[in-house]
Parts: structure tokens; sequence; C-alpha cells
């Protein structure tokens, strides 16, 4: 029988992560990372934003793109969950309703790598354009 | 929701509003006295005793986006539907205790789902809050302790794709070896 995981291997894992960490260290400012807030209260797990965030989880770090992926609580957009907020380094966030999981991958390809805005946002604010 | 590491996932979150820096999920299956319990315990800012009398109605919420918090009914109910009881002991300033007793044979008990990706996403979200996950079966017991975690990484992030990868396997074959039910 194979042997179970155990913190040993853990262990490898970290020095592993370690070699690779100092190439990264310029970069490990949050300012300059993307950051998406997954929203996870009852109607967010309910409606699959786990595997949502599964997803944003490894599929960012398949294509290589450094950020920061959290939890957060209802934003009031029950109706449209799984909701998803995206914050590009230095711009306004952008939350993205009804999240599946082709959605996330367009938000990716699209909106995270070149900065297209993808159908399905919710107006958060009422900020007008300003002449 | 659809099994129950979705409950535990939702209650959790109760428990991080709640400030919690340490959160217990205790799951104890015992197939010889039909019973699967779930507790959950944190050492948040608690609630006052009229208010936990109150928790368990859907309309009673402290969030301030909507008039309606249906995580504790929801569970309340699915605990019920199996003939099992919902308690909720709270203490302000000590912390909050959840416990869902369910009649493990009945057909309405739901599955526990990913119970691994669940606590591996919850410790990588919030890597500031301790998350102690106990779960007992008649053929063992499983322990994970994000302060043991924490001491091997030795400072590299618990967020990091591939420890989460790798400690959702680590779970998930410690799971296998004392038989949860699915």
């Amino acid at each position: 029988m194979t042997q179970v995981k155990s913190l040993a291997d853990l262990r490898r894992i970290k020095e592993n992560l370690q070699g690779k960490m100092s190439l990264r260290e310029n970069s490990n400012n949050p300012e300059s990372l993307v950051q998406i807030r997954v929203a996870m209260a009852t109607c967010g797990i309910a409606s699959g934003a786990k595997q949502v965030m599964e997803f944003f989880i490894e599929e960012l770090d398949k294509r290589n793109i450094q950020a920061v992926v959290t939890q957060t609580g209802c934003m009031g957009y029950c109706f449209a969950e799984p909701t998803v907020e995206i914050t590009l380094p230095g711009q306004a966030p952008v939350v993205y309703g009804y999240v599946d999981i082709n959605k996330a991958d367009s938000i990716i390809e699209k909106y995270i790598k070149n900065g297209e805005l993808v159908d399905g946002i919710i107006p958060v604010n009422y900020e007008t354009i300003q002449k | 929701m659809k099994d129950l590491s979705m409950h535990i996932m939702d209650i959790v979150q109760n428990s991080l509003s709640a400030k919690a820096t340490m959160i217990t999920i205790e799951i104890i299956e015992n197939m010889d006295e039909d019973s699967y319990v779930i507790n959950i315990k944190d050492d948040g800012i608690g609630m006052s005793r009229e208010f936990v009398s109150t928790v368990t109605d859907p309309y009673v919420t402290t969030r301030t986006t909507r008039k309606i918090g249906l995580g504790i009914p929801l569970l309340k109910q699915n605990a019920e539907r199996t003939g099992g009881q919902f308690t909720i002991d709270s203490e302000e300033g000590k912390g909050t205790k959840v416990k869902a007793e369910f009649i493990f044979m009945h057909p309405d008990r739901l599955p526990i789902g990913d119970i691994a990706g669940t606590v591996v996403l919850l410790c990588a979200a919030n890597p500031n809050v301790t998350i102690h996950y106990h779960h007992v079966t008649n053929s063992g017991e499983y322990n994970f302790d994000t302060t043991e975690i924490l001491e091997t990484l030795d400072g590299i992030s618990i967020s990091e794709p591939s420890v989460i990868k790798f400690l959702k396997e680590m779970i998930n074959e410690n799971l296998q070896m004392i038989g949860i039910s699915r």
C-alpha cells in the first residue's frame, strides 16, 4: 500500500517553493497583484462559489498569473451568485455576477490578461463619467 | 445546500465575521448509535442570550445588505429533517458553539461532500486564523491543525496553489484511512 501523505512531504514542497520564491520576491507587494474576492455567504456557497474559487486558484497558477484569491461575505447580490470582485492593480474593483467555471475562464482570459470587460458586470457604484 | 461541507463552510463564515482567531470543526460519525454530529466552535465575540434565542429565525441576521439570514435556519432544518437536533450556545466575549446532530442512516442525511477542499480553502483564505479539524469514525480519527502546518511551512504562504493542492490530497488520503462515510 502507498504511504499516506504527511507533514514530511509538505516540508519537501516548502523547500521546493523556497527555491522559486526568491525569483518573485520583488512582486510580493499585494498592490501589484490581481486581487480576487469570491463572495462566500450562504447564497454564494449554495450556488457553487467554492468550485469557482478553486478554479481561480488552480487556473491562475497554471496560467502563471500571480493573484491573491480570498473570500468575502455577501455583497447583497444574492440573485446573481456566485459573484466575484476583481481588482486589477491600480484600477477600481469590478464585480461580476453569475460566475460559473466558463465565465471564470473568460474573466481570466479577457479581463485579467487583457483588461477587456466581460459581460455580467454588476454596477456597484453610481459614479458618472466626468467630462 | 447540497452537502454538509457547504453547511460547514457557511457556519465557519459566521465565526469569521465574529472575529474568531481559533475555529474547531469536529465531525463525529458513530455508526453504532446511528448518529452523525457536526460541532463548530469558535472564540469570536459571541452573542447575547436574547440574540441566540432568535438566531434560528430566518428573519434575523447581522448583515446590513439584506434582512434575511438563512445559514443557520437551513442547517437546523436539514438536521431536524433526519430526526436530529440543532443547538447553538454562545457567550458574549467567549465565543460560540454550534452543534448539528443528524441520524446517520436516515435517507435525508446529506453526504459530507468535499470536506477536504472546504477545510483547505478556509485555511488558505484566512491564514491568520487557526483552524482545527477533527474527524472521528468507528475505525479511527484524524486531526488537522493549521498550527503545525504553518510551522512546517516556515514562512511560505498556506495560500500557495501547490500547498493548497497538497493539503487537500493529504486530508483526503487520511480521511480515506479512517473510512469516512460519504
